[in-house]
């Protein structure tokens, strides 16, 4: 077995990337382009489980918005009502987080296909429909002020700069956690699970606790993710957390490329900004409202037909066997009207 | 909750579910032709409606402005087929999957685009006062649903078993590779399975708009009924369809008769009910073995 969890490439690739996470906070010093610099490491943390989840165990999530807000909304009422430190309300939400996931892959996980985007679609709806109505605990639609901001070592980061330096390490270290993931035991089995389900199975690997283990963890970071959104912002309401957020980390996957863990971070990148772009425009061209919306569908469609790999195509990995003659996306285990 | 008030609930519950029925019945029909769960079904129902405001809008007489609707989806399905599924299709499944919510997003934001955000009305298709029964009362636009659905539902059933077509895609469904070796054009057959798809949703928006108005963005809650319906009769099962999309709506209007908030939920605690305990259905296995 070769530990090389640790090839030269990956560490180059960190390497890179702390260096432009260093370049870009020692440079700019625009509170805006800050600001959106953190609204990307939090779309990439939520983006990089569930690229996990879509390119290693190839399942599909609509509800990971939702396990983003539960994060926001289990801060901010954990830190506002009962005053526990930020920290802890972040770990408890992350665990309270977990199980929801657990409870809900369990079930539909058994399943193959389509079952656990239709159950995570019902998720998200309810947790929505939950920030909304359970106005007792969330304040409904007007939502929760004044919520505390996280502080480091009695270092208080209410700013974008400061956030900046926090949420871009995290980042840094999900994306070791996830690459170390990948080339584990775990990430193998997930592997074979990706090319073909029943080899998997047949070699040994229990398909359905692999696939739940990915879900569960995938849930757990975008709640976590969600925890540092409500320090940040110190603010949080039900509208952010609804079905379209969940389309559009799913498009920032498929556009940046899910077999590898670089292309959630580019795609969220890509598609945050793309974001800011068209609502921005909406807002100067009153005819462009709600193109937007057409927009991430048309990103998606055209991506999936055009351009499967994502921006970010795979790498191939030293000692693998080359893959040339294949063509890029399809994965025939599951065949699909077998025409042509 | 008693006598007339649960009559009440009752009625207003097996409208709903003849909706869910029909929506069902959509996903049944791109399911077992291609065992693709279409996320744009919803769409399609939202579509159905849309179009039949504007026609009546643009004064044509209501049957022509509820049966045009039908031809349009039904072309939006096709083309949905042949421009976004046909071309992958030797995709992996959940691609497949992911390409109907990326289609269903486009449509939803065309919808806003063209209809805005607001709600629309719809006439009732026959007008006149509700009927009483029992001390509860009936629109008579809920008896147009629940006639519509049996119709469907019964046209759908001899289609499958009778028409060349049906049958035809019912062998593709089973085995597409010999569906194809007898001759049978596979590709073209899962192009009718959207087209149908299309139609039937398009008229479960018509027939539903008179009751519940119709915007740009009921598509999603109606799919994941619908599905929610689908999987609790046994998806690809059409009897079950009708029987799942019943008690989902009746389960829905009781429930939310004790906790109105949470009206929407329900479906989807039912659905986790189901595949909890009876993955397969009511009604026992659909046509495609592959979901287990």
């Amino acid at each position: 077995m070769r530990g090389g969890g640790w090839a030269r490439s990956r560490i180059l690739g960190l390497t890179l990337f702390a260096a432009a996470i260093f370049t870009f906070g020692l440079t700019v010093h625009s509170g805006y382009l800050l600001g959106m610099a953190v609204l990307i490491a939090l779309h990439a943390l939520v983006a990089l489980g569930l690229g996990l989840l879509m390119g290693w165990a190839g399942q599909i999530s609509l509800g990971h918005a939702g396990f983003y807000g539960l994060g926001a909304y289990a801060s901010a009422i954990l830190t506002t009502r009962f005053g526990l430190n930020p920290w802890l309300a972040l770990v408890l939400g992350a665990v309270g987080t977990g199980l929801i996931a657990f409870a809900v892959g369990k079930p539909t996980l058994r399943l193959r296909g389509h079952y656990l985007a239709m159950g995570t679609l019902g998720l998200g709806l309810i947790i929505w429909t939950v920030f909304n109505q359970a106005a007792t605990w969330t304040e409904g639609p007007s939502g929760i002020r004044d919520i505390p901001v996280l502080s480091l070592g009695g270092l208080a980061l209410d700013n974008d700069q400061r956030f900046y330096w926090l949420i871009w390490p995290v980042v840094l270290v999900a994306v070791m956690l996830a690459g170390n993931l990948i080339n584990s035991r775990m990430g193998r089995a997930l592997r074979a699970l990706g090319e073909n389900e029943g080899a998997a199975a047949a070699a040994g690997v229990d398909v359905a606790r692999a696939k739940l283990g990915v879900f569960t963890l995938s849930a757990v970071l975008a709640s976590i993710a969600g925890s540092f959104y409500a320090h940040y912002v110190t603010f949080v309401n039900p509208s952010p957390f609804g079905f379209a957020l969940s389309i559009q980390l799913m498009t920032m996957v498929v556009v940046g490329g899910e077999m590898t863990v670089w292309g959630p971070l580019v795609g969220a990148g890509v598609l945050t900004v793309l974001h800011q772009v068209l609502a921005i425009s909406a807002q100067r061209i009153p005819a462009m409202e709600g193109l937007e919306v057409v927009a991430y569908g048309a990103v998606l469609v055209i991506f999936l037909l055009f351009r499967p790999q994502g921006l970010v195509a795979p790498l191939r990995r030293r000692g693998a066997p080359p893959r040339a003659a294949e063509p890029p996306a399809p994965r025939a285990d599951e065949v699909v009207g077998e025409a042509s | 909750m008693h006598g007339p008030e649960l009559l009440q609930y009752l009625i207003t519950g097996l409208t709903q579910g003849a909706i869910y029925a029909l929506v069902a019945a959509g996903f049944n029909l791109v399911y077992a032709a291609t065992g693709i769960i279409n996320f744009a079904q919803g769409e399609f129902v939202m579509l159905g409606g849309l179009l039949a405001v504007t026609f009546v809008a643009w004064h044509m007489p209501l049957a022509a402005a509820v049966l045009l609707p039908i031809l349009v989806v039904m072309a939006v399905g096709a083309a949905v087929h042949w421009f976004a599924i046909r071309p992958l299709r030797r995709a992996h499944v959940v691609t497949l999957i992911m390409i109907t919510i990326g289609v269903s997003v486009v449509l939803r934001g065309a919808a806003r685009l063209i209809w805005g955000a607001d709600s629309h009305p719809l006439p009732p298709f026959t007008p006149g006062d509700s009927i009483g029964l029992g001390g509860a009362t009936v629109q008579p636009q809920s008896l147009w649903i629940v006639g519509v659905t049996a119709v469907a539902g019964v046209a759908l059933a001899l289609f499958f078993r009778r028409t060349l077509m049906g049958r035809a895609m019912v062998a593709c469904a089973l085995n597409s590779r010999a569906a194809r070796l007898a001759g049978i054009r596979v590709d073209r057959m899962n192009m009718w399975a959207f087209a149908f798809a299309g139609g039937i949703g398009a008229l479960a928006g018509s027939v539903l708009t008179p009751m519940t108005f119709t915007s740009y963005d009921v598509g999603t809650l109606l799919a994941l009924k619908g599905f929610c319906a689908a999987v609790l009769g046994g998806i690809g099962n059409n009897m079950g369809a009708v029987l799942g999309g019943l008690i989902l709506g009746v389960v829905e209007s009781l429930g939310a008769g004790m906790f109105s908030g949470y009206k929407d939920a329900f479906a989807f605690v039912v659905l986790l009910l189901v595949l909890f305990l009876r993955p397969a259905g009511l009604l026992g296995v659909g046509l495609r073995r592959d979901d287990q």
